[in-house]
This record gives C-alpha cells, sequence and structure tokens, in this order.
C-alpha cells in the first residue's frame, strides 16, 4: 500500500474573539469590585429568603451571607476566569465559562442590591422559569426548523397568534385543553404558510417570516380591541392550574422551581429530553439533520428533502404553539396587544447561544428568563437604576449574545437556503 | 453471458443542445470503462441519465440484460448502480458512519440508530477492499482523497455494482490520485464494474481497460490503452491534431518585479490562510505555485492584486510598495489579472464582450473624454482584439454571459494582455477548458514571458504548473515549503510536498520517476 499522508485539523484559532471575551470578563470582575465590591458596608448581611411565597412544600431556610466577603470572593474567582480567558482560552467549554462569569455577575450585582435587606431569591427564579417557558419553547421551534435548513423567524408571530385563539377558544369553550389545541392549530397553520413559501416556493425565508410576523401582530390587535377588549368574557380563560408532581415537590428549592407548578413547565422538560434523544440518536433526527446541512447529498441518498423539511417546520409550529399559548393559559389568563413582546426572537437568539442543541437552547433560554425577572424585581427593590434601564435587561442580554461575542456555533451548514432539484 | 450494464441509443435533447445523440454503451463485469471527452461533450449528462437525474428522450438501459427505467437516484441505487461525486455528497460535521448509513440506516428498538453494527460492516467493507477509514472520524478532519474513500464505501455498503467515479482526481493530489487507481482496480478484480469519467489523458491510459471517446454529444471513438497514447486520445478528444508539449525557450530572467516578503493574509473568516509567504518573480520568468486548492492560493493572489488586505508582511512591485494599494493603483503599475473565477471575478456577464474589454482602462482617453465614454472607440479596440486573440462571438456587442468558457477566457485575455503589463497574475487560467484553448493560452502566456513580463501562475494542475514555470514554488498550508527550479523538479517530488511532506523527506528528485509504478 501507497503511504496514507496523515493531515491534522486546521487550528480553528480566533485570537481575536479569545481576547475580546477575556476583556469582557475582566471588565465585568473590574465593575464587580469598583460599583458593588467597595460600595457595601463592611459587616452588613444579605439575606436571601429560600422558599416562594405561598408554598407550603420544599421549604428552606434563608441564606444569609456577608455581602462584602462574598462579593470578594465572586469578583476574585471571576478575575480568575477573565485572566485564564485572555491567555490561554477555555477552547469549546468558552461559552460554558462566560455564563458561569454572568451568573456570577448577576449575583454579586443581587448581593449588593440585597445587602442590609431581604431578597425572596427563590421567587425570583421561579418567577425565572416561567419567564424562561416561552423563549426555551420558542427556541425548541427553532432548533426542529433550523436543523432541517429552515430559517423560521416566524415563531414570534406564530406565538401571538396562539397565545390570542389560545385565549379566545379558551374563553368560549370554558376548557383550557381545548384552548390548548386551538392555539396549537393556529401556530401550525401559520407554520404551514412558512413552510410552503420557504420551501415549495422558495421564498426568501427571512421576508416569508417578517411577512407572518406582521400579520400576526395586526390580526390579533384587531381582533382584540374589536373583540375581546370588548367582550370580556371573551378573554377569560381558564388557566392551567399548579400541579405539585408527589415526592418531587417536597425538594427544598428545585421542588418549588421545578416540581411544583403548571403543564408548560413540565412539557418543557419532556420536550427537552425528547428533542435532544430524537435529533441526535435516531434515524428521523440523523435525516433531519442531513437536510439542514447538505440537502442535496440526503437526496442523492434518496431521502425526500422537502418532506422532511416540511414536517420538521410543522413540528416546529406545534412547539411554538404551546410557547404562545403559554402566556394566556399558562400564566396571565387574558390576552393583551403583543404580548408575546419579542420572546419568540429572544428565543431565537437563546437558540444561537445554545449553538442549535435543545439542551443548550435550555440554558440560555432560562439565562434569559433569568435576567427577565432580575430586572422586575429589582424594580421593586429600588437600586437607583431607572426602571426603563431594568426593562431593558433581557433585550441587551440578547444583542450582545447575538452581536456574536458568543461566536457562531455550529449554524446548520443549509440553513436558510432553499433547496432546488436539478 | 450480457453485460452488467447496455445502454442503447441513449438522446438527450435541452434547449438548442444535443447533449447525448443516441449513444450505445456496453459496460462488462470487473472492466473499467474511461469516458473521455472535452467538458460540455455530454459525459455528465449520461451518467446524471443513468442515475436518474435526468429523463432520457430516447433510448433503453439495460442491467444485465433486462430493461429497466430509472426515474431517481433511489431507482438507481436498487439497480446496483453507485456515484462518486466530482462534488463530494458528505456532510462535514458527521462522522464517516453516520454519512455511509444515512438513508440506509441501521436501527434497533423502533428509531434508535444503531452505530455500532454500521460501523463493524464499514470495518468489513474497509478491509476487503483496501479502503483504510476510521468509522468514528468527523468527515469535516478527514484530507479529500481519504473523504472520497468514504464515498466509495458509501456505495459498496448498497451493494452498488456498477460505480461511476464522475472527475475524481479533481481534487486529489497525484499520491491520493494513485491511492485511488489502486482501490479502482481493486475493485474491478472483485468483480465491481467501473466507468470512470475524465478529461485527463494521463489517467487514461493508466487505469482503464477501455476507453470510449465522447465529442459533442456522440461517441467518436473506442480503443483500449495498448493502443492508444496521449496524441491519438488528444486528437479523437478535439477532433484536431492538438500540441500537448508547449514549447519554450530558457527564460531569460532579468529584474525583479514582484517582491512578496514575510506575508500573512486571511480569508473570509478571519483564519490565516497565507502564513507568512516570501518570493520574488524576475521579468522573463514564469513562477508556478503548485498546491491542492485550498492551500492558501486564492488569498495569495488577491492580496497581490490589491483585491485583500494583507494582514503583515510587505508586497513590492517595481520597486514600489504596493501592500496597501488599490486594486486600480496596481492595475496602473502595469499587472494584469486572470483570476480563477472568471464568471465571478473576471466577466461582468450581462456587459457585451466590448465594454468587458476596456474594463480596466474604460476612464482612461482615448475610451472616455470626461465623464463621457467614447463608444465608437471602445468597439474600434474592441473589434481589433476580437480578430488578434481569435475570440468567436457573433459580435462585440454580444453579452459575454452567451460565449463558451473558452471565449470568455480569451476576452479577459485579450483585455490584460493588450494593454503593457509587467506583472501577469494568472490564477487557474485554463479551468475548465478544452484542450484546444488550454493549447492557445498557455502559448499565450509563455508569449507574455517571453516580451519579458514577470508571470505569477497559481493552477492546482500540476502538469500545468510543471509545463510552464522556470521555477515552482509548492504551498501547503498556507506556507510555501519549497521553490525548486523546473528543470529538477519531478512531479512525485512536488506532489509529496503538495500533500504536505517536509522536503527533506521527500527526498531529492530524481530523474523520470514514476509514481504509479511504485505504489504497486
Amino acid at each position: 500500500m501507497a503511504t496514507i499522508v496523515v493531515h491534522r485539523k486546521w487550528e480553528a484559532v480566533s485570537p481575536t474573539r479569545q481576547r475580546v471575551m477575556g476583556l469582557v470578563e475582566l471588565g465585568s470582575a473590574l465593575i464587580m469590585l469598583l460599583v458593588f465590591t467597595l460600595k457595601v458596608q463592611p459587616g452588613q448581611m444579605a439575606t436571601f429568603v429560600m422558599t416562594p411565597g405561598g408554598l407550603t412544600q420544599g421549604i428552606a431556610g434563608n441564606w444569609v451571607v456577608p455581602a462584602f466577603s462574598t462579593l470578594m470572593a465572586l469578583t476574585v474567582v471571576n478575575f480568575l476566569l477573565g485572566m485564564v480567558q485572555l491567555v490561554r482560552g477555555f477552547g469549546r467549554w468558552t461559552n460554558a465559562v462566560l455564563g458561569v462569569v454572568v451568573a456570577f455577575f448577576v449575583f454579586s450585582f443581587l448581593t449588593w442590591a440585597t445587602a442590609g435587606k431581604s431578597l425572596n431569591l427563590l421567587g425570583m427564579l421561579s418567577a425565572a422559569v416561567l419567564l424562561a417557558v416561552p423563549i426555551i419553547l420558542g427556541a425548541f421551534s427553532g432548533v426542529l426548523c433550523e436543523r432541517a435548513g429552515v430559517v423560521n423567524i416566524a415563531i414570534e408571530g406564530m406565538m401571538l397568534m396562539a397565545a390570542m385563539v389560545g385565549a379566545l377558544v379558551g374563553s368560549v369553550t370554558k376548557n383550557m385543553w381545548m384552548g390548548l389545541l386551538a392555539a396549537v392549530a393556529s401556530s401550525v397553520l401559520l407554520a404551514w404558510v412558512h413552510a410552503v413559501l420557504s420551501i415549495k416556493y422558495k421564498i426568501n425565508q427571512i421576508i416569508s417570516g417578517t411577512v407572518i410576523n406582521i400579520f400576526s401582530t395586526g390580526m390579533t390587535s384587531y381582533l382584540s380591541s374589536k373583540f375581546l377588549q370588548t367582550y370580556q368574557e371573551l378573554n377569560n380563560p381558564p388557566i392551567f392550574p399548579r400541579v405539585p408532581i408527589p415526592l418531587l415537590a417536597d425538594i427544598p428549592i428545585l421542588g418549588p422551581l421545578f416540581f411544583n407548578t403548571n403543564l408548560f413547565v413540565y412539557l418543557v422538560f419532556l420536550l427537552l429530553i425528547i428533542l435532544q434523544v430524537a435529533l441526535f440518536t435516531t434515524r428521523w433526527g440523523l435525516r433531519l439533520r442531513s437536510v439542514g446541512e447538505h440537502p442535496k447529498a440526503a437526496d442523492t441518498l434518496g431521502i425526500n428533502v422537502f418532506a422532511t423539511r416540511y414536517m420538521a417546520v410543522l413540528l416546529g409550529g406545534v412547539v411554538a404553539g404551546i410557547g404562545g399559548a403559554f402566556f394566556t393559559l399558562g400564566s396571565v389568563g387574558r390576552f393583551d396587544e403583543m404580548m408575546t413582546a419579542g420572546k419568540g426572537f429572544i428565543g431565537l437568539a437563546a437558540m444561537i447561544f445554545g449553538n442549535w442543541t435543545p439542551l443548550g437552547a435550555f440554558f440560555a433560554g432560562l439565562l434569559f428568563g433569568f435576567t427577565d425577572s432580575v430586572a422586575t424585581k429589582l424594580t421593586i427593590l429600588g437600586t437607583g437604576i431607572p426602571i426603563q434601564f431594568m426593562a431593558m435587561a433581557p433585550y441587551i442580554t440578547t444583542m450582545v449574545v447575538l452581536a456574536g461575542l458568543v461566536g457562531r456555533g455550529q449554524m446548520p451548514a443549509a440553513d436558510g437556503t432553499p433547496y432546488e432539484k436539478e | 453471458m450480457p453485460p452488467v450494464l447496455e445502454l442503447k441509443g441513449i438522446t438527450k435533447r435541452f434547449p438548442g443542445v444535443l447533449a447525448n445523440d443516441h449513444i450505445d454503451l456496453t459496460l462488462n463485469e470487473g472492466e473499467i470503462l474511461a469516458l473521455l471527452g472535452e467538458n460540455g461533450a455530454g459525459k455528465s449528462t449520461l451518467m446524471n441519465i443513468l442515475y436518474g437525474l435526468y429523463q432520457p428522450d430516447e433510448g433503453e438501459v439495460f442491467i444485465r440484460g433486462e430493461k429497466i427505467t430509472i426515474h431517481s437516484p433511489i431507482d438507481a441505487i436498487r439497480a446496483g448502480i453507485g456515484m462518486v461525486h466530482q462534488h463530494f455528497m458528505l456532510i462535514p460535521v458527521f462522522t464517516v458512519t453516520e454519512n455511509i448509513m444515512l438513508g440506509a440506516e441501521s436501527v434497533r428498538m423502533g428509531d434508535f440508530l444503531d452505530r455500532p453494527a454500521a460501523a463493524a460492516r464499514i470495518r468489513e467493507i474497509s478491509s476487503r477492499y483496501g479502503l483504510e477509514v476510521d468509522p468514528n472520524a468527523y468527515v469535516r478532519d478527514l484530507p479529500v482523497g481519504v473523504q472520497q474513500r468514504v464515498e466509495i464505501i458509501k456505495l459498496l455498503y448498497r451493494e452498488a455494482n456498477i460505480l461511476i467515479f464522475d472527475e475524481p482526481t479533481a481534487v486529489l493530489t497525484p499520491q491520493e490520485a494513485d491511492e485511488l487507481f489502486v482501490i479502482m482496480r481493486e475493485l474491478a478484480r472483485q468483480g465491481k464494474s467501473i466507468i470512470f469519467i475524465t478529461h485527463k489523458l494521463r489517467e487514461v491510459l493508466d487505469v482503464a481497460d477501455r476507453i470510449m471517446v465522447i465529442r459533442r454529444g456522440a461517441v467518436v471513438g473506442e480503443t483500449v490503452p495498448a493502443q492508444a497514447d496521449r496524441q491519438t486520445l488528444a486528437a479523437m478528444m478535439v477532433g484536431r491534431e492538438v500540441r500537448l508539449e508547449v514549447e519554450k525557450r530558457i527564460a531569460r530572467a532579468g529584474d525583479v518585479v514582484l517582491e512578496v516578503h514575510d506575508l500573512v493574509v486571511t480569508d473570509a473568516q478571519k483564519q490565516i490562510t497565507v502564513d507568512g509567504v516570501s518570493f520574488d518573480v524576475r521579468a522573463g520568468e514564469i513562477l508556478g505555485v503548485a498546491g491542492v486548492q485550498g492551500n492558501g492560493q486564492t488569498e495569495l493572489v488577491e492580496a497581490v492584486t490589491g483585491l485583500r488586505q494583507p494582514v503583515s508582511g510587505s508586497i513590492r512591485l517595481l520597486g514600489q510598495d504596493v501592500t496597501r494599494a488599490t486594486p486600480r493603483e496596481i492595475i496602473e503599475l502595469g499587472t494584469a489579472h486572470v483570476p480563477e473565477d472568471r464568471q465571478r471575478d473576471g466577466l461582468v456577464l450581462s456587459f457585451p464582450v466590448a465594454e468587458n474589454i476596456v474594463l480596466c482602462t474604460y476612464y482612461k482617453p482615448p475610451f472616455a473624454r470626461g465623464v463621457q465614454l467614447q463608444r465608437e472607440i471602445i468597439y474600434e479596440t474592441a473589434n481589433r482584439l476580437i480578430a488578434d486573440f481569435d475570440i468567436r462571438t457573433p459580435s462585440a456587442s454580444t453579452t459575454v454571459g452567451s460565449l463558451s468558457g473558452g471565449n470568455q477566457q480569451k476576452v479577459i485575455i485579450a483585455r490584460e494582455f493588450s494593454r503593457p503589463i509587467h506583472l501577469l497574475v494568472a490564477s487557474q487560467p485554463t479551468r475548465g477548458l478544452d484542450v484546444g484553448s488550454i493549447e492557445y493560452i498557455h502559448q499565450r502566456i509563455v508569449q507574455k514571458r517571453d516580451e519579458g513580463c514577470a508571470v505569477l501562475l497559481v493552477s492546482p494542475e500540476l502538469d500545468e504548473v510543471m509545463e510552464l514555470s522556470d521555477r515552482i514554488a509548492v504551498m501547503y498550508r498556507g506556507k510555501i515549503v519549497a521553490i525548486v527550479p523546473a528543470e529538477s523538479a519531478t512531479k512525485s517530488y512536488i506532489g509529496l510536498l503538495m500533500a504536505g511532506v517536509s522536503p527533506e523527506q521527500a527526498g531529492a528528485p530524481q530523474e523520470g520517476e514514476r509514481i504509479v509504478e511504485s505504489t504497486f
């Protein structure tokens, strides 16, 4: 045999990104030092309440921590992580480390704000989980579509429509299940429109998505102001109740957070497991991903590219529909104009941050939900920061993520490209 | 016993073109049949019909004497036909196993992938046919030659008996190509039948059992390697006598024209693709840059012609620093550029021939007076150059996009060569051209050299670099690993350098060495 020349892989170095990331992390440590750590009175204690209000299961004692030393410790850790990032980088763990740095930053912010006071931390976290639900479901919907090669920015519009239809049908039938079903159906209908436009007619997928978003905004606003606001009985659906899971709900901290809540949170977990397993270990998932990576290769192996993409987008519609229904049937109990407030787009950011995997999207979604919740809570605590700025937090996080701080991960190669048979 | 595959009277018409004209073809068991023809001769159309991507207008397909119709690749796969596409149909982020099993997956418990079972079968196929590959490797980490093996295993995994190789050596180093030929012979020995599509004469003579030549959609001859040589095959392909060797005198190198020092260039993804390259090119010599495509040649040429800003290092042209100069400044110093993708970077396809011919000079007198173009002078010049450079076009006002590839390239050559130039940068100047046009363009390049022009020639076709160059620089992973005088370079030595073997390990080049023999 002839000799085989072994090639080494091209090193995927982006020194700039590594350095910028390192500087950002060091910057966070600096802010923590100057703005938080040095501003607390020595000996001040921060009290974190670890049981959300109104619950009797899974009670945990309060955390009382010395503010100054906690802040100092967190600052030092962030400083060290930033230095390591700057000097040699964390390779594939870069994003995870960034997540830790951000988490510590936020926690020191909380400690500073709580110094000498008391904050219901678990209440805030459990609010974060609920705020994260639509973001995560939007991200899952995006993962399904984009893994098959269809960019779907219509998720926002699909969720908005589902939220309204869910409220309307739920109110009319006085049945939350019927509301959920109708919400999902309306979202799937929009997903089908997106699929036909972008797969069959090969329209630019961004434009197709935008059209659907505009349609949804207009349609829901019109119907809402015409009917839902006028006839209040049309906007009063039953909501899915809190269903504690036996035993698990009694675990302190985790119980109240994840196991004593409503159907939607449980669905998030179920979908997380199903999607993660199905995408990466089944024939179905292999074929779906192949269509998003190299549709022509899939086609030459006898895989129906168009059918696979339709299926992925429609399933994405189902997931987005559940996410939309959450707004009206899972949390607020009434429909308000524009109530999705960009959660679908933030979901797409979570999908990108999570590197197009369900697991990554889940954690990214939790992070975004958390910033949202921090913003809301701290407005109440009163930190001197204007409310308007606090309300921006989730969107600023999204922008920073999308601006490429976390780098473009492994986007499916054929994402956004219509497939044309020869 | 009936032949494995028989095509009878296959005819395919496209609007205005007869792509296949009553083609008959038979393929016997264990045979390697070479299908030789120029680009656009109809080879690919014929194979796409066989693979179910096109439907023929007339004609019949028989597999072992049985008539079949092929509507889609699925039908072809079922009939035991497999194709190694010129551009690999592999998914870089999937493993070898995943790529091979896709569409024919082993599953257990319903729908769960059984990767170990598939990997075991791949190992079995690997060892049976000598196709070494790691089933768990990711395709993106594999060199091109190994990726091609994955493509071949993909066909064997589906139990294909008729294997079509579409221009399989286009992306390989000479060594990898030789390994491929060994594999092809082994496959044929074990009873697989192979159709080998190519326009490279040497390969046909090396590996085929039988040769079929196609010109303008019709079969124009059939022969066996023992009774053919490159000269006769080329004449059959083109339809007239062709000079294959470039006639050129010894170079008389003059002053340094282009001086590149420690140049670092990154690509669009900010990856370093040219990594500290230094060389110079003198007046009256051709410096050829050899290397497998994608080793930084594109970015090097773009940096030299001002299309891409280098990260560091310097480029000096006629003693002037042009490292950060604009393309127009570089052109005005007397640089001609024949870009690698003529349709994207060389021409404005929707513009007429005449306007393309003055693209570098339109803003200067006599073509412009103030802000106004002098249409008459432009067309006069164009008509003169069309005659001088033998551009086959209905008129100077025909859009360039409607010309053939060879004539498009001649438009570029006419534009670039008709100006007074000191440096010619030619990147893959004969890519996708027929033998006749290649001959013409090679002669023009040598002529420019003899007029005292410095030439930087970049080409992944090793034959071309070796024939034209006076000195050969080999590029690998963004670095120039060696610069050797053409007279002391052998194909195997350069080939090893192209594959990343260090000059010391590659050994001193030996006269007349051929790799094909050394692999058996």
